[in-house]
């Protein structure tokens, strides 16, 4: 036990700052932002993510979002094990045909008011897959998406910039 | 290697004689490949099986005017290809799946993507084919397009039969596709009573993107970039086990300098998920320390991945030929550096977890995996070894730059999520070692050599040790330069089927850390 203290104390804390982007900013980075939400969501947002055909690889990068050099629940966003509780879907992949009815229940689940977030290539157009006989493709094919982030996979900082630009 | 590993191509050859069975020998640039007549499909398994050959893949392929079957069997390091082939007008025969259970999900697939029919196959019902395209179509035929002929929204699969549990008190719970964490989508059956866990059921195949049918037709480079996302986890080891297949295809030989790039790509790729993954199958069980220093250094890890080598997950560094970076004297430096920092750093953490009655408690005696269900469902990667299955490519399938390394193959008989666990914690320092023999000995050279166009239809066979276990990947050409048929087969295929065997008799809350400490690739296998 006192190992654990002593490691504890000595990593200390490297959880890194950061502040919210501007609107050109978010250009720069690609990041789409449709809509202003502030009004409703300032100060707290809840995320259910939704892996529609994703081959993994955001997830890594979603995942890494709650560690302590990032922690997004300091801002106020936190992931949760139902749509019924979230205000915002993060939905990563290009949607696969067997999951196109799962992602639209879960939409309907959703309560409103709520936000579509499209994360990664795939889910921003398709990628690497496009629309096949088992692939719908991007995302917005199939749901309305609101905001959109790029990369393959986007790194955290994006991910973050993209969630905080859209809490402003 | 034992007299016996090293001959038992030559017995499985005399056997088959014995039973005239007419076999026809040719080769592989790495393996004999013998076609011998469908009827005797089954009964080549059951021989091959009585020498204790191990089901590696199986996959299917329409080529010529008919449906070939491909099964590779393997002792240790010792692979062979057995073909056999069905006319497009009478696609049946015999299922090996009565013999090798690993068999089973590997037919279904060749069922609802080819329309082949095993016969006597124990389990028939549909695997990867939901309702994205309709009863009589088969996806992988030359002639279904890849744009199918969709509905605008696809119907839920709602007539699949899962095993039914009765009695007093028993209970079912269906979870997913869409679960509770960040994880990938898929479903599980769970028959209960009370806490404990009867019967459990996996229904997969929910992203399904038709990787095997978009890779017909592309370039090599092209090919390689959709290998990187066939898992994004594993992206350096599909996207090398992809190149690997077509190198040899086209007879490339890539230079040691681009090989040990890939070696040291490979080895920082498992060394990334083993800490994400001993994180978080302590964090299963609430030891939430451990999940914070193992992020953390994961995070630090991927930072210096994106110094070295442009890429958090190293995505399209491998690229055929060879690969698109390489290492500076300064990067190495530094590399050797970041080897001994994160030494110092595991050195001081482990023992908090060694020493912790509470995870302990947990880890130890849960989702026991025997050594005869490992080796009966053919096992790879760190979920066999944790059980006795001493197999490992990087040693049995060398290639360079692994035939030039000094490493150990970590092997335990435990078979528990603690040896799981344990295995992969071992499996980071043999990987440190590793990484430091390369940057000591990484030979000068050329990063790419040049593609040369394959002869038409060439066939190749790339077998990679990832940090999931062995990936084997099959590759032909068309006369055009272009892929025919591409198959990769994830660690993931033959380790799933044995997560409903590791939670018997465990508690329904368990089965987080069960899933976990197995963590099979849904993407991976669903293709």
């Amino acid at each position: 036990m006192l190992r654990l203290f002593v490691k504890t104390l000595k990593t200390g804390v490297v959880t890194e700052r950061f502040r919210k982007p501007k609107q050109s900013e978010l250009e720069q980075l690609g990041i789409e932002v449709k809509r202003h939400i502030d009004k409703y969501f300032s100060g707290s947002l809840a995320i259910r993510e939704v892996d529609a055909g994703s081959c993994n690889g955001c997830e890594l990068e979603i995942h890494a979002l709650n560690n302590p050099f990032y922690d997004v629940e300091r801002f106020g966003i936190h992931f949760v094990a139902s749509p019924r509780h979230a205000d915002v879907l993060l939905v990563t992949g290009p949607v696969s045909r067997h999951m196109q009815t799962a992602l639209l229940r879960t939409y309907e689940a959703t309560p409103n008011p709520k936000w579509v977030i499209a994360a990664g290539d795939c889910a921003a157009c398709g990628g690497e897959f496009g629309v096949s006989y088992a692939s719908c493709g991007a995302v917005a094919n199939v749901i309305p998406v609101d905001v959109v982030i790029p990369g393959c996979p986007p790194s955290p900082e994006m991910l973050i910039k993209g969630l905080l630009g859209m809490m402003r | 290697m034992s007299h016996r590993e090293s001959n038992w191509r030559a017995e499985f050859l005399a056997e088959l004689k014995k039973q005239h069975i007419q076999v026809e020998v040719s080769a592989l640039a790495t393996m004999p490949l013998w076609q011998i007549p469908a009827k005797h499909w089954r009964s080549a398994a059951e021989l091959a099986q009585g020498l204790s050959a191990r089901w590696v893949s199986g996959w299917a392929e329409q080529h010529s005017g008919q449906y070939e079957l491909n099964t590779l069997f393997a002792v240790r390091g010792d692979f062979l290809l057995l073909r056999t082939s069905v006319p497009e007008s009478n696609t049946e025969l015999p299922s090996q799946a009565t013999v090798y259970p690993a068999a089973n999900r590997s037919e279904r697939h060749a069922q609802d993507m080819f329309g082949i029919h095993f016969l006597d196959h124990p389990d028939n019902r549909p695997w990867l084919r939901h309702k994205a395209w309709k009863k009589h179509q088969y996806p992988l035929r030359k002639d279904f397009p890849l744009s199918g002929d969709p509905e605008p929204v696809t119907a839920p699969d709602m007539d699949y039969q899962f095993v039914k549990g009765r009695g007093a008190g028993v209970y079912e719970i269906p979870v997913g596709p869409v679960h509770a964490g960040i994880i990938e989508p898929g479903h599980f059956r769970f028959q209960a009573v009370g806490e404990t866990v009867l019967n459990l059921e996996e229904r997969l195949g929910y992203v399904h993107k038709g990787i095997e049918k978009t890779a017909e037709g592309r370039t090599p480079e092209q090919l390689a970039r959709l290998a990187g996302r066939i898992s994004g986890d594993s992206t350096v080891a599909h996207s090398w086990a992809a190149c690997r297949a077509m190198e040899q295809a086209a007879g490339i030989a890539i230079s040691p300098h681009a090989a040990f790039i890939r070696g040291i790509l490979n080895e920082r790729e498992r060394i990334a998920n083993h800490m994400g993954d001993i994180g978080a199958i302590c964090n299963d069980v609430g030891f939430a320390f451990a999940q914070m220093q193992f992020t953390r250094l994961r995070e630090l890890w991927l930072r210096s991945n994106r110094q070295f080598f442009a890429h958090r997950l190293l995505m399209d560094c491998i690229v055929p030929g060879g690969v698109s970076c390489s290492l500076t004297d300064e990067a190495r430096a530094t590399m050797r550096q970041e080897l001994k920092a994160l030494r110092k750093e595991l050195d001081e953490i482990l023992p908090a977890l060694d020493l912790n009655s509470s995870l302990e408690d947990r880890l130890l005696t849960a989702g026991w995996l025997s050594e005869k269900t490992a080796a009966a469902f053919s096992a790879v990667g760190y979920v066999g070894r944790a059980s006795g299955q001493d197999l490992d490519a990087r040693r049995d399938a060398p290639c360079l730059p692994y035939e030039r390394l000094n490493f150990e193959v970590i092997v335990e008989s435990q078979g528990d999520v603690a040896s799981r666990l344990w295995v992969r914690v071992r499996e980071i320092f043999a990987s440190i070692k590793l990484l430091r023999q390369m940057l000591e000995q990484l030979p000068a050279g050329v990063i790419q050599t040049p593609w040369q166009t394959p002869a038409a239809d060439s066939e190749g066979i790339g077998i990679i040790e990832g940090w999931r276990g062995e990936i084997v990947t099959f590759v032909r050409f068309d006369d055009n330069n272009q892929i025919a048929r591409f198959y990769p087969r994830d660690p993931s295929v033959v380790n799933w089927p044995l997560l409903e065997k590791i939670v018997l008799n465990n508690s329904v809350p368990d089965f987080p850390v069960c899933n976990k400490s197995l963590n099979g690739s849904y993407s991976g296998h669903d293709l």
